[in-house]
């Protein structure tokens, strides 16, 4: 029979929600008996998307971000859900080291990062409405 | 009966959550920026801030981030040392890490950061390199 098992954590738009937001997912991941290893690749990846929500998604201003997750067996599946002003191209936002806000010092490694630390990567966003990463992690 | 301190108190819990986010301390011409959060998004405003009022105001010529109160550190922070480096090589500075563990490092190694900044263990060892 299939484990199965999640949770839903909702957060304001605010930077100091991004440590919370990567302990609540790495707290819950846990019951999986990750590795030191596999448990900091999560907290990158939730840690870039939810700041990505923030500085992007709604511009350093206010809005709530939905951290989703879920357990089934040993797969880790994480969705960060905003509802800001979505990403024109994706596949730009997407190309490591490219950018928006460079004079807020942004590496553009975000995206590079969530790609490399997780196993699968989804991104689908619509101008005006808001976006929403998707990403899945075994647990070995 | 004693009088309580008249303050507001959501005052009082920002300025108790917000705890100091790194010790500076400066060796020669050598700013030492000894973290003691996780370096994401949301410290690194302080840090940066911090950080370069000293730089321009006290002559640093090179730069070590010491890890060994931080254990995490996200794409954030790669922006964060990227601009100290942008500061400091056009003086012929250099920027060094010390004191990182497995996942730190992981984050320098994927971003490429070690083709242009030192690691080293000990912030000791970082200093007596600069100034050799």
């Amino acid at each position: 029979m299939d484990y199965t098992n999640e949770m839903l954590l909702e957060i304001e738009s605010q930077s100091r929600n991004e440590g919370f937001a990567r302990m609540v997912v790495a707290g819950f991941v846990a019951q999986l008996d990750p590795t030191i290893e596999e448990i900091a690749d999560i907290k990158t990846a939730v840690s870039e998307a939810v700041t990505n929500a923030i500085i992007h998604g709604y511009n350093n201003g206010q809005g709530k971000i939905k951290v989703f997750c879920k357990i089934c067996n040993h797969e880790v599946y994480i969705e960060v859900r905003d509802s800001g002003v979505g990403i024109e191209d994706i596949e730009k936002a997407m190309e490591p080291l490219y950018t928006t806000r460079p004079e807020l010092e942004r590496s553009g490694m975000g995206f590079a990062f969530m790609e490399a630390f997780m196993d699968d990567l989804e991104v689908i966003s619509k101008v005006g409405e808001g976006t929403i990463v998707k990403m899945k992690k075994v647990i070995h | 009966m004693e009088k309580k301190e008249n303050k507001p108190k959501n005052m009082s819990i920002l300025q108790l959550r917000e705890g100091v986010k790194a010790d500076f301390e400066i060796i020669n011409k050598c700013l030492v920026i000894k973290l003691k959060e996780e370096l994401d998004h949301h410290n690194a405003l302080t840090i940066r801030e911090q950080s370069d009022k000293l730089i321009s105001g006290k002559n640093i010529k090179d730069i070590i981030f010491d890890f060994t109160g931080s254990d995490f550190m996200d794409s954030s922070g790669i922006g964060v040392i990227m601009g100290r480096y942008k500061k400091v090589i056009f003086t012929g500075g250099k920027v060094a890490v010390t004191g990182v563990n497995q996942g730190v490092d992981r984050i320098f190694r994927l971003s490429g950061l070690y083709k242009i900044i030192h690691k080293f263990d000990t912030i000791e060892e970082a200093v007596k390199e600069f100034n050799s």
